[in-house]
């Protein structure tokens, strides 16, 4: 895969990183304890985390809350420095060369503004272009396209406060590309959109992805967000890497499992089939959950069919979000 | 230096935004150290002089040190609001982009109601040197304008230093308000009417004396001796910021590897 793809863009060997968290116990006497001795644990937030990613893919990094995906990306946007393990970003290690390094990378953190709030989404970018030492033709085709893209006319001039959370999200998404970053962190991303602000900023990550061949990490718990975008998925539990691969992979590792909702004539006898479990029964609607490795669904259909007059067959797959839940379990995180 | 008026600016017009609420801090801000003021006024009043100081000769030491840290207040308010900015994660921000850590600390907030405070100081030091029989020169007025900016530079060091306890911490740190309001206090007197170590102190520690009481002897024709050496001591106030930038720095690389 390597050979085909060119060398990796990311690259992360054995990153390991340990928080030293003060231990609280219950009661104010223990409270009042710890003002003057505290005790210490060691956390380990990362243990040993290696992963590489190829220049324009988008990978979905998901993972229980306090798995370690923000350590993940503090550590890959340059912000902490690891205990242990090497990283390699574009050539340069992120907590080394921090200051020549974060102008190839723009950063969204989903819960925290990056736009002075008081004064119109322009004044912001302005700033920011001076921050990131935007030469000016470079800044205006930038913002053309970003406004353009996004749909932003009417939203550049107004104050960041007046915005909606939709609003602003597009707005950020904008600020963190006015550089022409290669590489894209978002951090929950679509947290508290609506609907059609989510496709929206689904729709936009796509197409920078595709067009300006920028680079996509997210983190997310939507995994509706996954499924609309990643390529490939990381997910890590407990500080260490759990899985690495496709949605795809994932979903036949998975997704054997079907449930069946019959409809059908009046049928007071429930029916059993051999190998299927069935769920529910009422005289006029039958659900079955089957593995399709042990049991063909035309098996199944063909067999009920010669019992009850059938009106309609609905076919579903596990939902994404239980094959996640699935997976947490299986590592018991 | 050209982005931290970019944010002064920015910040700036986020103050106008909220104007009755700026107009009622500034007004505030005018008559807070009216008070102090006040006291000093009726203490020369009753005692006529401190230690040969005179009321007008005092009156300048107040408003150069009180200058000093209503502007530091202003233009240094980044660092001596630190705390919020950790606690609510902001720095991570700062740290993703390119530039230095300082600039962005010192553009991320500014206090454009101290101005009142300015003004008030600014009121009292003209009225001081109008009454004042100072034979002025253009190393005086040099050594004035020193003693102001170099004032603000060391409330600006030990703001730095409580920020940085901020890294170990996260709470703002109200130790440090024993040197700023502490020192400010001490300082809009003579040093000399103080114990000798409250001086030796605010001289060789946190260098308040070189900026208002040394130099003011040279400006009132005090000095004994070597009169350069008087009139360049608000250098000091450089060489106070110095030791606190790199502990400043040190701050900032325990947070990038502990995260808290």
């Amino acid at each position: 895969m390597q050979n085909e793809r060119g060398p990796y863009l990311i690259s992360l060997q054995g990153i390991g990183k340990s928080f030293k968290v003060a231990r609280r116990s219950a009661g104010l006497r223990q409270a009042a304890k710890a003002l003057f001795v505290r005790e210490h644990a060691i956390v380990k937030a990362l243990d040993e985390i290696s992963f590489s990613i190829h220049e324009g893919e988008i990978v979905g990094y998901i993972g229980p809350n306090g798995a370690g995906k923000s350590t993940t990306i503090k550590v890959m946007s340059g912000i902490l420095v690891p205990d242990s393990g090497s990283c390699s970003i574009m050539g340069y290690t992120p907590w080394k060369d921090r200051a020549a390094y974060v102008k190839h990378i723009g950063v969204v953190f989903g819960q925290r503004s990056q736009l002075w709030w008081d004064v119109p989404v322009i004044d912001s970018y302005e700033l920011l272009r001076d921050i990131y030492k935007i030469p000016a033709e470079t800044y205006r085709a930038n913002l053309n396209m970003l406004v353009d893209t996004l749909g932003l006319h009417n939203l550049i001039n107004t104050p960041v406060r007046q915005l909606s959370l939709g609003q602003r999200m597009r707005c950020e998404i904008a600020a963190s590309l006015l550089h022409s970053p290669k590489i894209l962190f978002l951090d929950e991303p679509t947290i508290g959109l609506d609907a059609v602000s989510k496709i929206a900023v689904r729709q936009f990550i796509k197409t920078i992805n595709k067009e300006k061949g920028v680079t996509v990490i997210l983190t997310t718990h939507d995994m509706s967000d996954i499924e609309a975008l990643a390529d490939r998925i990381l997910m890590i539990g407990k500080g260490a890497l759990l899985y690495d691969g496709t949605l795809s992979e994932l979903r036949s590792r998975f997704g054997t499992h079907r449930t069946i909702t019959v409809d059908f004539r009046e049928c007071l006898q429930p029916v059993d089939i051999p190998g299927v479990i069935l769920l529910s029964w009422t005289p006029e609607r039958a659900l079955y959950s089957l593995d399709t490795e042990h049991v063909s669904i035309a098996s199944v259909i063909s067999q009920l069919s010669e019992l009850v007059e059938i009106i309609d067959v609905a076919i579903e797959t596990k939902p994404i979000d239980e094959i996640i839940v699935q997976l947490y379990k299986e590592h018991q995180i | 230096m050209g982005l931290y008026f970019k944010y002064l600016s920015i910040l700036f017009k986020s103050q106008l935004q909220y104007r009755t609420s700026f107009w009622l801090l500034t007004f505030g801000q005018f008559f807070i150290p009216f008070s102090v003021f006040a006291g000093l006024y009726f203490m020369f009043e009753r005692f006529g002089q401190l230690r040969g100081w005179s009321f007008y000769e005092t009156a300048l030491c107040f408003a150069i040190i009180h200058m000093a840290f209503s502007l530091s207040e202003c233009f240094a308010r980044g660092f001596d609001a630190f705390s919020s900015l950790v606690a609510g994660g902001e720095f991570d921000r700062v740290l993703v982009r390119p530039r230095s850590t300082v600039v962005q600390v010192l553009g991320s907030k500014f206090e454009f109601t101290r101005f009142g405070r300015l003004l008030q100081s600014a009121i009292i030091l003209v009225w001081a040197l109008y009454n004042l029989p100072i034979e002025w020169s253009i190393a005086k007025v040099i050594t004035l304008l020193l003693m102001v900016a170099s004032g603000v530079l060391i409330f600006t060091g030990i703001y730095m230093l409580a920020a940085t306890l901020c890294f170990w911490t996260i709470q703002g740190m109200e130790v440090a308000n024993i040197f700023t309001d502490g020192g400010r206090e001490m300082a809009q007197y003579p040093l000399n009417i103080y114990q000798k170590w409250v001086t030796v102190f605010f001289t060789f520690i946190i260098p308040f004396g070189c900026v208002s009481y040394l130099p003011l002897l040279y400006i009132l024709d005090k000095v004994h001796g070597n009169e350069i050496l008087y009139m360049l001591m608000p250098l000091a106030g450089v060489l106070f910021l110095l030791p606190c930038i790199l502990v400043w720095q040190l701050g900032v690389r325990h947070y990038r590897s502990t995260g808290s």
